[in-house]
């Protein structure tokens, strides 16, 4: 280690423990040294793991190592290709079928949650990844879907599949409405504004005592069933209930390889292509003759639209729902899944959403520090490696390209 | 008590709030003028103010300091929470926005939001989930004022945030430091060439917005008589409704933002369903982007909203 960095890691120290030693020390009004003393010694020692590993990157007998290791990586990527794409996506959706049946209810529960996250990370993923407007609100759409079942099951019936459509139908509708004052605005404005939609829908929602029976929320919903047709006497219609767990997991399931099949279609069609262009330069956009307008209101409603789809499995799931399911900090998970798979990239946002959801279930002790950090690791990726664990196969080529013409 | 006094009541009250909210906002107004970011961790910052205060005031209360020394208390209360968090504000630039002022927007935004994830998260887990409460060294006591009644603690915050929001004034218009404070808000590369020190002038601005938004939080905690860790969230957003509605960038913008924010909220609680009272604020921020996203004193540049 250089002595300039020796040098920093003193001074980072020093004022960590300034930062730290009030904050930490009075959680009560008497002092807590050794609270301090662990919590300054967990974030020093992560500050100087840190130094070690860059001034070990930049070591040349670091490089050497990575020489050596080339050839093997070559070897195990030739491998890895030489097994068809399709055979890979054959042995995962194999893989997530067999899992309930191994798993007990709890782990299948958690399975649901998985997918649930996965569907609104790439909800999320059209409006920011592909277009890149910055959504802070986007739970708001979830929630959305969740009443619209919930009150239209409750008041008058309506079987599940059956307010599927009007959920969405309602949820792109509450995307243009959100969207359509904010089209104009630049990246940061509206950020705060879509923050301040989600707010409102929530307290509308917490409010409106009448219709959605304010903070108690509502229940009783009905279970999606199934129906197909029965040939014991003659040709009659038999009703499945979709109520085991099992069921509801395979049922999303289904939901979310639809919405990865839409997401990806969307992705490589013209409408995608013309995303990718606002995102990188709005003005070019316009001027080539791209509608902006129209496709980023666009954006904002298929988002919606697919967040809106998963709120209502969600409510039909639990036969339960109330507004505090839809603070901001939901919101907040959902981007971090986007920003931490890499803003753009469908594999990564599955990797990051399974990541995210099943890691804080393994390490169930350390729950209350999951937020922490989610917010460091959102921080720190986009000052490290602002692409994502899985870049978007375009923006790397982008980048490449970039990387060559210096 | 009849409708004039009623009405002057809602209006000391709506003074009072006003001057809280742009003391936040121009924590905003500074940071997005030099380096048109959104801090969004400038809630926290507030947050972490207040209970830095809780913390020395509770301390000075146990040494029997408060009843002996009041004056010499309330400044220490205020000083070291400014100081902390001033610190604080450097520290969270250097480390999550400095990398990040040539990146993207997005990039930028979404490291000030992990930011503010973060913050709001480490202060939740060492200070806990519940309010805590605020010594009420302030009291009661007031007198009437035209039928309405104001306490001396009001009289304090307001007195005080004028005195701070003037120090300001002062401070960006008269000093050599606040020159270039607006010259770097105005043109980064020019002041870079004419011999500024731009990175520094940065910090400068990282320490006194967010040593304004500790300020503001200790007099929350002081008025309320208690803090939580997640009270950050919605004075954010009525300070930034308060920046926006001023003009963005504008330091008597945010004045001005603040106390209309301030007469809006008390007004709607005073006379129509007060639950409704933090959809108003949304409803305002709304509107003026929609309107005029320059705001009433902003400078209106069309390059902003590209």
């Amino acid at each position: 280690m250089a002595k300039s960095d020796l040098k920093r890691l003193v001074i980072y120290s020093l004022f960590l423990g300034i930062l730290i030693l009030p904050m930490v020390g009075f959680p009560t009004a008497h002092f807590n040294g050794a609270r301090v003393a662990i919590v300054w010694g967990v974030f020093v020692g992560m500050l100087a793991l840190s130094m070690v590993f860059k001034t070990l990157r930049k070591s040349d007998s670091f490089h050497d190592g990575l020489d050596r290791l080339a050839p093997l990586r070559q070897a195990w990527a030739q491998k890895y290709t030489a097994v068809p794409h399709w055979a890979w996506l054959a042995l995962v959706i194999l893989a997530v079928c067999i899992y309930p049946l191994a798993a007990n209810n709890y782990l299948t529960d958690v399975g649901i949650t998985c997918l649930v996250y996965i569907c609104l990370g790439l909800g999320l993923n059209i409006v920011v990844g592909l277009a890149g407007l910055l959504d802070l609100g986007y739970i708001a759409f979830y929630a959305v879907g969740a009443y619209t079942y919930s009150l239209l099951n409750l008041n008058f019936g309506v079987p599940f599949w059956v307010c599927l459509p009007a959920g969405i139908a309602l949820g792109a509708i509450a995307g243009c409405i959100i969207g359509y004052p904010t089209l104009k605005m630049r990246g940061d404005y509206l950020a705060i504004v879509t923050m301040g939609f989600g707010e409102i829908i929530r307290l509308v929602l917490n409010n409106w005592d009448k219709l959605t029976h304010g903070p108690n929320g509502l229940f009783g919903m009905s279970k999606p069933t199934l129906i197909y047709p029965t040939f014991t006497d003659g040709l009659g219609w038999a009703v499945y209930p979709l109520k085991s767990l099992n069921a509801l997991y395979y049922m999303i399931f289904g939901i979310t390889i639809l919405t990865v099949i839409g997401v990806s279609r969307l992705n490589r069609s013209r409408i995608g292509r013309a995303w990718v262009a606002i995102r990188e330069d709005e003005v070019a956009a316009e001027l080539t003759g791209v509608p902006t307008m129209w496709l980023k209101l666009l954006a904002y409603a298929l988002g919606a639209s697919f967040a809106a789809v998963v709120g209502g499995f969600f409510a039909a799931k639990l036969s339960y729902t109330n507004p505090n399911f839809f603070i901001f900090m939901e919101s907040c998970i959902v981007l971090c899944i986007v920003v931490l798979g890499g803003v753009g990239s469908i594999p990564g946002v599955i990797i990051a959403a399974v990541v995210l959801t099943a890691v804080p279930e393994i390490f169930r002790n350390l729950q209350e520090y999951r937020m922490l950090a989610f917010g460091f690791a959102m921080a720190a990726m986009m000052v490290l490696r602002p692409q994502g664990i899985i870049p978007e196969s375009r923006r790397k080529r982008e980048l490449q390209i970039d990387a060559e013409a210096d | 008590m009849d409708a004039t006094s009623f009405f002057i009541q809602q209006m000391v009250n709506a003074i009072f709030l006003g001057s809280i909210f742009a003391l936040i906002a121009l924590g905003y107004t500074m940071v997005y003028g030099i380096i048109q970011l959104i801090n969004f961790a400038h809630g926290e910052m507030f947050t972490a103010g207040a209970f830095i205060g809780l913390i020395v005031l509770v301390a000075f209360q146990k040494m029997g300091f408060v009843e002996s020394h009041f004056i010499l208390t309330l400044i220490f209360v205020f000083a070291l929470a400014m100081a902390y968090t001033a610190v604080l504000g450097v520290a969270i630039e250097h480390v999550a926005y400095k990398p990040l002022r040539k990146a993207s927007r997005l990039s930028a935004i979404l490291s000030a939001l992990g930011m503010s994830i973060f913050l709001s998260n480490g202060m939740m887990l060492s200070q806990g989930v519940s309010d805590r409460a605020y010594p009420p060294v302030l009291g009661w006591e007031g007198f009437t004022l035209a039928g309405a009644r104001i306490t001396y603690g009001q009289l304090f915050i307001v007195i005080l945030s004028i005195v701070l929001m003037y120090a300001l004034w002062i401070f960006v218009n008269n000093t050599r430091l606040g020159k270039a404070m607006r010259a770097t808000a105005q043109n980064k590369t020019m002041s870079r060439m004419l011999g500024i020190n731009v990175d520094k002038t940065i910090r400068v601005t990282f320490m006194i917005g967010p040593a304004l938004g500790a300020a503001a939080g200790v007099m929350v905690g002081l008025y309320y008589g208690s803090v939580r860790f997640d009270m950050g969230f919605i004075y954010m957003i009525k300070a930034f409704a308060a920046a926006i509605l001023g003009g963005i960038g504008s330091i008597p913008g945010a004045m001005l933002g603040g106390l209309i924010i301030g007469v809006v909220e008390v007004m709607w609680s005073a006379f129509l369903p007060s639950e409704w009272k933090d959809v108003t604020t949304f409803v305002v921020l709304i509107l003026v982007l929609y309107l005029k996203p320059s705001g009433i004193l902003g400078k209106g540049d069309s390059e902003a909203r590209v």
